[in-house]
């Protein structure tokens, strides 16, 4: 029952939203819709809370070998403070929960993906080389696309725009579109498998 | 002569990666601390998305569904900010929500901009009537589904609380395809894609997007194919729709360094190239 219930579940939900698209002229179907899609985001809402435990559970165990204490024991002291002032005082502004946020959260999330620029910079530098005619045509088409998207290229010649988007709408979207139909179709396969049962990794363990 | 420049090439290609974070950093800050106002054309998309605005007839209903977070904001937030001091200037009824987690404050602060703005504070405009913020909203992929059906259902109270059925605006607003235009701000997933993917054709959204520029080759197919009839992809289209909308902000002034940035990579590229085709020979 531990297999045969999980996959009962995912058989009927799934024919459910796959017929639900080719029954809306009944006037049951929608409040039906209504109500598993809601029942959905509660569910999804509770992965917080299977989120924390992970969180905590890992982290103690790591505490407790002596592995970087220092990181952890802030990790979960930022998720305890953050807790508890969001019950304590909401997270409107003019809360502490939203100065820390703006002053805290912000500034170094934005300072995480600025390091980016730098790593990007060196990477290049190092690794972007022309050794084969496909990584030179790469290197060309980007160099062509990085000078098209910043105000000095169009400054150097008025036509670097228009090849810069050239490149983006004829050759990458071709490119994109056939990778995007390949994955569409690859998600129809991997959905009718576990509709069906066929596909079982989902449930852990195989 | 040669063996000397040799030398001097290879000793190039060991060049500490510091070097590089350093000129990286100079090329960065330097235009932002002494601003270079550099031209730039607005592109088609992001004409089109502004186009999809100014055609709407006042009083329409605008939904704007903020997914993103502070690792986007240099990006996408100066976009947010341009297009609510756009759509209260042209008197649009504008309904917000979140997708994600950590936008919710970053779209607070851009309201509250705007609506403090000198051509904005003088329309008077009232909160529940003229835009109402409904926050956050845990769930993908279903809260669109949800929101396509009955955005009541999905977010019974707004981000302050407030019953949506004591909202004047939200009479007007029942599900996804009540609305006149949907603007998806993206920096992620879910984002643009599960939005075209999930709501766009089902509920038969008009639809402008704009996306970070790591996002904006897989948003160009839907741009293409009409489903988002606009698109703006990271600083350069929130540049760019600074200009149109007469407001230059932070990624109009964010665009010089971006140039000088990019023309430092490409420059380390190029070197890198000639200084490893050179002394490859001499490896062997």
């Amino acid at each position: 029952m531990k297999k045969e219930i999980p996959l009962l579940i995912a058989f009927l939900l799934g024919t459910w939203m796959i017929l639900e698209n080719f029954l809306s002229g009944f006037s049951w179907v929608g409040p039906m819709k209504e109500s598993i899609t809601n029942g959905g985001i509660v569910i999804m809402a509770f992965t917080y809370v299977l989120g924390i435990y992970s969180i905590v559970s890992v982290n103690v165990a790591r505490i407790r070998r002596g592995q970087d204490v220092v990181p952890k024991v802030a990790l979960l002291a930022a998720l305890a403070l953050m807790v508890a002032l969001g019950f304590w005082r909401g997270h409107e502004e003019g809360t502490p929960f939203n100065w820390l946020y703006l002053n805290l959260y912000v500034p170094l999330q934005a300072t995480m993906f600025s390091l980016l620029a730098f790593y990007i910079a060196s990477a290049a530098f190092r690794a972007f080389r022309a050794r084969s005619l496909e990584a030179t045509l790469l290197l060309v088409c980007a160099i062509l696309v990085m000078v098209g998207r910043i105000p000095v290229g169009e400054k150097l010649w008025s036509a670097f725009p228009q090849v810069s988007d050239w490149i983006m709408n004829i050759p990458n979207l071709a490119g994109k579109r056939a990778i995007m139909i390949g994955a569409a179709l690859g998600a129809i396969s991997t959905g009718l498998r576990v509709i069906l049962g066929l596909e079982r990794s989902y449930l852990g363990g195989e | 002569m040669k063996a000397l420049l040799l030398r001097a090439l290879g000793r190039f290609l060991a060049l500490d990666r510091r070097w590089i974070f350093l000129l990286m950093a100079l090329c960065i800050v330097t235009p932002l601390i002494l601003p270079i106002g550099l031209p730039f054309t607005p592109d088609p998309a992001v004409r089109n998305l502004h186009r999809a605005i100014e055609d709407l007839p006042e009083g329409s209903v605008v939904l704007v569904s903020c997914d993103y977070d502070p690792g986007s904001k240099p990006e996408l937030q100066p976009f947010t900010e341009a297009l609510f001091r756009h759509l209260f200037r042209r008197k649009l009824k504008v309904v917000v929500s979140c997708l994600w987690a950590g936008a919710p404050p970053l779209v607070n602060q851009a309201i509250a901009q705007a609506l403090e703005a000198e051509d904005i504070r003088p329309l008077g405009l009232k909160d529940k009537v003229d835009y109402v913020n409904l926050g956050y909203k845990d769930g993908r992929q279903l809260v669109m589904l949800g929101m396509g059906e009955n955005i009541h259902s999905t977010f019974p109270k707004s981000n302050d609380g407030t019953p949506v059925s004591q909202i004047p605006l939200m009479q007007r607003m029942r599900k996804l395809g009540d609305s006149q235009l949907f603007v998806n701000v993206s920096g992620g997933s879910p984002g643009t894609k599960e939005w075209v993917e999930t709501a766009q054709g089902r509920f038969g959204l008009r639809m402008v997007a704009a996306c970070t520029a790591v996002m904006a080759p897989d948003n160009i197919p839907y741009y293409e194919a009409g489903q988002l009839l606009g698109l703006a992809g990271g600083m350069k289209g929130s540049a760019d729709y600074e200009q149109l909308v007469g407001l230059p902000g932070s990624a109009t002034r964010g665009m010089a360094a971006q140039s000088f940035g990019h023309l430092l990579i490409i420059a380390f590229i190029a070197l890198g190239n000639v200084a490893f085709f050179m002394t490859r020979g001499r490896k062997r």
